[in-house]
């Protein structure tokens, strides 16, 4: 898929990957065909449930699945360098330097037995030759950006002496060391309660608009991503239903998963309705993705479709303007439904 | 008392003690609950909301006697249950019930589905009619799984389904009250509509009272009839849904509100954020007077000595604050209670 854009090289590319991991009980198909570009200073958010395969595609990205579990074909394009299969070492090269993540759990990302400091410094060490005092006075600084108090004096804690939202906010200076070009953040405030939230959400705004890296924000939080994207993708059983403008998403979705995750969320800025509309039954086992429209025994519009939902894959196309959906629904049929059925209950 | 109340709680507290060195002297408390008034009345939603560390989750487990108060009453239907012993409060369970948060470490993996929702019907030495395992089949279609699941063990379901297998359990008695501890919190966000609709269903059929915990504000805005603010052990803020949401009074209210980020792309630019600064204080020595006044916007010199009264401020509307917002249209003259 070709941002909408076009002109400017995107930063990372991502095209056709699969991830498979062979197991005892049949290969889990994590990742399907999964194609997405994100460009500097723009942000992309994959939306989806758990096991949908958006962080198994960032950790890939990333280059952290261990060798040997994970069968990855595909290319992921970092500046034009493929990095499937590219040497381990070469690839950790570039990780913390060009691209960095933040993960959902500080607690468990962060060495327990180290200070917070010297694990700042030791990433920044990695990349830059310069002594522990200048790399510590750097640590300090980016303690300071992310907003902790009395920096020079936290330095030296341990990461249990942190609060939730200070451990991710130093989880975030960390990524940040070596002024990374694209940064990768998966359900980073999913942990941390609503008044946190919003102040990691502001922070990761402000540093993108300071960097002009490439962000990509993984979550299951629609409002999230309303804040934070540019573009949104959503994804269903390790392949991509949807992706468009954030915009056109809320405004025109097309999808009929898209639609189920609108109907499933309370909102505050809407009237309260009396009930909830859920998608009826349970994402599907990755060893077993049904035939077809892998979403076909959860939609209630598959019908409409006749025995095609179930025998053909739906292909993943434009429907105009940059909207990409993988539905076998028409044009008509999808704006009948979203307009008469669907928003009217939002 | 009023007697539509089924639960009563006041002045409820729990004060963990911290104990240091050989002897174990005690050094301090963490003020986990500290002085909590409000009730439940019969077939209502009542939803206590906060950060992590207010207490809400303590405050459950006191409302269902798994801990013991340190302090204040908690009286069922009129009859005080707070240091009732484990014996004398086991006929009590049958009313009050508890729905965990997290489906995985609440159902035992070694016990079948059966065993598991079962368990209630042997605790309490009840013989259903028509034998325990065609009542645990009943529960199972209830809450909507497949009564032939009965020999299965948890971990051959999902989340949902088993906090679904945890909510059968809870019913088997048909309690009066249950208390749900962040019961959609750990679900997919498609899966939270199907539960979060399930309890409705439920409460409309057995005439259920609930007590929800839990900090997703749009989720508690969804189920609840009233809502309780709560911020270090304390309630802010207590009132009707509608009042709580379209005219919260105290500001930690109205900064969680503006908080919560909303998915609609066109909102995220125009909508009035207030940021608090920093972290929740330690409630091993909050802070004095107002317990918020360390990140209240609005903070004078009184919120630092003098601890506002949880007051009437509206008709069912309470709120502990010395400059309260949204009054201008009261009846009530907040100064009284600045003064």
């Amino acid at each position: 898929m070709s941002s909408s854009t076009g002109a400017q090289n995107p930063f990372l590319e991502v095209r056709n990957l699969r991830v498979h991991f062979p197991t005892d009980d049949g290969v889990v198909k994590s990742v399907d065909d999964l194609s997405f570009s994100v460009e500097r200073g723009k942000t992309l958010g994959i939306v989806g449930e758990s096991g949908s395969g958006k962080s198994v595609t960032s950790l890939s990205v990333m280059g952290l699945h261990k060798r040997g579990t994970a069968d990855i074909t595909g290319e992921i394009l970092l500046d034009g360098q493929d990095l499937v299969g590219l040497d381990p070492d070469a690839v950790r090269r570039l990780r913390g330097k060009r691209m960095a993540m933040i993960f959902q759990d500080p607690l468990s990302a962060m060495h327990p037995f180290y200070s917070v400091g010297s694990q700042i410094v030791e990433a920044y060490r990695v990349h830059n030759k310069v002594t522990k005092q200048v790399a510590r006075k750097h640590a300090i600084d980016l303690l300071e950006r992310v907003g902790i108090p009395n920096p020079k004096s936290r330095v030296d804690d341990y990461p249990h002496q942190f609060s939730g939202g200070m451990r991710q906010r130093a989880m975030i200076a960390m990524a940040l060391s070596c002024d990374p070009e694209l940064l990768i953040a998966d359900e980073p405030t999913t942990a941390l309660d609503v008044t946190v939230q919003a102040q990691i959400l502001d922070l990761i705004r402000d540093l993108q608009a300071e960097f002009n890296s490439a962000v990509v924000i993984i979550t299951h939080d629609l409002g999230v991503v309303a804040e934070l994207a540019d573009d949104i993708m959503v994804m269903y059983a390790g392949r991509a239903v949807e992706y468009s403008t954030a915009e056109d998403i809320f405004t025109n979705p097309q999808h009929p998963y898209t639609w189920g995750l609108l109907g499933s969320m309370p909102r505050l800025d809407r009237e309260r309705t009396e009930r909830l509309q859920p998608i009826a039954g349970s994402p599907p086992s990755l060893i077993n993705v049904p035939q077809g429209c892998p979403f076909n025994p959860r939609c209630a519009y598959d019908a409409l479709n006749g025995d095609l939902s179930t025998t053909e894959r739906p292909e993943f196309r434009d429907v105009g303007g940059g909207h990409f959906i993988a539905c076998h629904l028409s044009g008509e049929e999808r704006t009948r439904i979203w307009e008469n059925e669907i928003r009217p209950k939002l | 008392m009023d007697r539509d109340d089924l639960l009563v709680a006041e002045d409820l507290q729990m004060h963990f003690p911290i104990r240091r060195g050989l002897l174990r002297r005690k050094v301090g408390a963490v003020q986990a609950v500290d002085g909590l008034t409000f009730s439940v009345k019969r077939g209502e939603t009542l939803s206590i909301v906060g950060e992590s560390g207010c207490g809400k989750t303590t405050t459950g487990r006191l409302l269902t006697r798994l801990l013991e108060p340190t302090g204040g009453k908690v009286t069922l239907e009129g009859r005080d249950i707070t240091h009732l012993s484990m014996s004398d409060m086991r006929p009590m369970r049958r009313d009050i019930q508890m729905i965990f948060q997290d489906p995985y470490s609440s159902l035992n993996p070694r016990h079948t589905v059966g065993t598991i929702v079962g368990a209630p019907y042997r605790l309490q030495k009840v013989d259903p009619p028509g034998g325990v395992k065609k009542a645990v089949q009943e529960l199972l279609e209830l809450v909507g799984l497949n009564p032939e699941h009965y020999n299965r063990y948890p971990h051959e379901f999902s989340g949902g389904q088993r906090q679904r297998i945890g909510i059968a359990r809870t019913l088997a008695l048909r309690p009066k009250l249950i208390v749900a501890d962040e019961p959609v919190s750990a679900l997919d966000v498609s899966i939270q509509a199907q539960v979060v609709n399930l309890l409705e269903d439920l409460q409309n059929e057995f005439d259920l009272t609930y007590v929800m915990i839990a900090h997703d504000l749009s989720v508690v805005r969804h189920v609840s009839d009233r809502v309780a603010v709560m911020y270090l052990g304390q309630i802010m803020e207590i009132a009707d849904r509608t009042a709580l949401y379209e005219r919260p009074m105290h500001p930690y209210t109205v900064a969680l509100l503006s908080a919560v980020p909303i998915p609609d792309t066109n909102r995220k630019n125009n909508r009035e954020r207030i940021r608090l600064q920093g972290d929740v204080p330690s409630p091993i020595n909050p802070p004095s007077g107002c317990r918020f006044h360390t990140r209240c916007w609005k903070a004078q010199e009184i919120c630092k000595t003098v601890q506002p009264p949880l007051a009437e401020l509206a008709p069912g509307h309470r709120a502990a604050c010395h400059f309260p917002e949204n009054t201008d249209k009261l009846t009530i003259d907040p100064t009284g209670v600045a003064s």
